[in-house]
């Protein structure tokens, strides 16, 4: 059996850059800051690359749900080495659970067997579409893996969680989240970054695919968190000692030598 | 409004992240109910019946719950969803495994990681990396959410709540358990502890990070926690890394050994009652997020201190 990989990749703010709120309350300020592809979906693609020069995968596709501008995105992610791109192109900002069904949409069209992405994406933080994904499929799921063992249409996945590492045996079709220590994404060589500009890349209209994509969750207000208040420097292990005493955070046991 | 908690368990012994969810519940108000499947786990749903404010533990005791199978446990929610306003969870890793399932299942948006509970379907998120705080209003008629457990206070003890045997859920495994490699510690979890000590990459070696931190964390009764860098180095295993991708804690004191403190590891602690922080760099990140912060070198100060406790 063939096995088609599809890699959802998001572009967001770079991991680096500090976002600031826009004073009009409209959120982050990202008009002029730098943009990436999501890490975590990075290291989901490099993997899913990496299976298809083994020779345990045939194709790649990288899905990106979003502005114009993820056509950036998606070239990096067919430098990096997918097959092929598509972009499912809408200016509004799409939740989870959309991003999912719109998901769930193409795996059905594609016949695509396995799906790896990113545990979360850095900007939002839900942790949800992978597990959202694999409910609607109806599909087996392994949540921030370390490790991935593909054969005979099992995937051997290890995962990270509270507890330690946990692996698990997850038939295909499955769908599998990467945490950060799955690999270490490869950077795009010149030559491939020029190949990629003849890889194919579809754009198609969000309404294409007939999805309500309405928000479920009102976002009611956007603000800074409370500043900490500027520290004290202590000047040495027995000033720190007293203060954290004073300050009943350690038992005050013994006398300080 | 009638609300369902999923407990979250390691090692036959109920989470202390379940107590701080079952707050949230009572800020929300209503009926709350506890869920708590495994195999052999009659013991922690008798803890979670002493848990103040519950009203009914279910218990579904059985061999295919063994090792919280995520596909299995979200039938097993949506099958009891019909009788609940709200579903909620601590945001442990077999919750975010779990819940998001269950609210795809439902057509339900999840509400992730909340931290404050301001009205019956209005809560407070944290987005990027923790820079700053989403307000929003969950519109779906049931709510799926997850909790920072460490955003909300213990619930305390002292309920007798009624506990009831429930039938599993018919269904493919659709995936199966192989191994753990479970680490094992008598040190309190780092998601519930009072005091947590973290290394970093300057601890420079697995053998001084156990020689420095572990008697310091010991002396003070902490959890262990570590940087991003410090996991990458193997100086200790990767459930401990305090971040935005990794452990979210807030303890009352939270001393940050050898670690400069960026965006993702502040994250991961800067709710934190008391920061002190223990670095070379005086101009280091976490230096100027500390309330307290001692310019040394960990070497010598880290068993300086732990001496002295």
């Amino acid at each position: 059996m063939s096995l088609k990989i599809i890699v959802p990749v998001k572009r967001v703010v770079e991991a680096s850059v500090r976002i600031r709120l826009r004073s009009d309350g409209g959120g982050p300020d990202i008009a002029n800051a730098k943009m990436a592809m999501n890490p975590f979906d990075e290291i989901a693609l490099e993997e899913a690359v990496r299976l298809r020069e083994q020779g345990l995968a045939d194709e790649v596709l990288a899905v990106s749900i979003g502005p114009q501008a993820a056509q950036e995105t998606l070239r990096t992610a067919l430098a990096l080495g997918a097959d092929r791109a598509v972009l499912v192109e809408t200016g509004a900002a799409i939740e989870p659970l959309a991003i999912a069904r719109i998901l769930a949409a193409i795996v059905a069209e594609e016949g695509a067997h396995l799906v790896l992405m990113g545990k979360l994406s850095i900007d939002e933080d839900n942790n949800q579409t992978g597990p959202m994904l694999a409910g609607l499929l109806g599909w087996g799921q392994a949540n921030c893996a370390s490790n991935i063992a593909l054969s005979q249409n099992t995937a051997r996945v290890t995962c990270e969680t509270d507890a330690g590492l946990e692996t698990r045996d997850v038939p295909l079709p499955a769908v599998i989240t990467a945490d950060l220590r799955l690999n270490e994404p490869r950077y795009p060589s010149l030559p491939n970054i020029m190949k990629a500009k003849k890889k194919p890349l579809e754009t198609r209209p969000l309404d294409a695919f007939g999805i309500d994509t309405s928000p479920r969750l009102r976002r009611m207000e956007i603000r800074e968190p409370p500043e900490r208040q500027a520290g004290l420097v202590v000047e040495s292990v027995d000033d720190l000692i007293a203060r954290l005493r004073e300050a009943d955070l350690i038992p005050s046991g013994r006398a300080v030598q | 409004m009638t609300i369902l908690v999923l407990a979250d368990h390691h090692d036959g012994m109920l989470a202390g992240t379940v107590s701080r969810v079952v707050t949230a519940a009572r800020e929300i108000g209503g009926t709350i109910d506890i869920l708590v499947a495994g195999h052999d786990c009659g013991a922690i749903a008798a803890a979670a019946a002493e848990i103040a404010g519950v009203n009914r533990v279910f218990c579904a005791d059985d061999p295919r719950y063994e090792h919280g199978p995520a596909e299995r446990i979200a039938d097993l929610l949506v099958s009891l969803a019909p009788g609940y306003d709200v579903l909620m969870a601590p945001a442990s890793s077999a919750a975010k495994a779990i819940m998001p399932r269950v609210a795809a299942m439902l057509d339900v948006m999840q509400v992730s990681e909340i931290v404050a509970v301001r009205g019956p379907d209005r809560f407070d998120r944290r987005i990027y990396a923790g820079n700053a705080i989403l307000t929003v209003e969950a519109q779906d008629s049931c709510k799926v959410l997850t909790v920072r457990a460490s955003a909300f206070a213990d619930a305390g003890r002292g309920a007798a709540a009624p506990i009831e045997p429930i039938a599993p859920i018919e269904g493919p495994a659709l995936s199966s358990f192989v191994s753990l490699e479970a680490s094992r510690s008598d040190r309190p979890d780092l998601a519930t502890a009072r005091v947590v000590v973290s290394g970093g990459r300057a601890l420079r070696s697995k053998e001084s990070f156990a020689e420095l931190i572990l008697p310091l964390a010991d002396r003070l009764e902490a959890a262990v926690g570590a940087s991003r860098a410090a996991v990458d180095a193997s100086f200790v295993g990767n459930d401990v890394q305090v971040g935005q991708t990794g452990r979210i804690v807030a303890p009352d004191l939270y001393i940050a050994c050898g670690i400069s403190g960026a965006i993702q590891h502040l994250a991961g602690m800067k709710d934190s009652r008391v920061i002190v922080a223990i670095n070379t760099d005086a101009q280091a990140p976490i230096m100027r997020l500390a309330d307290f912060a001692l310019v040394a070198d960990i070497f010598e100060a880290l068993p300086e201190l732990t001496r002295k406790l």
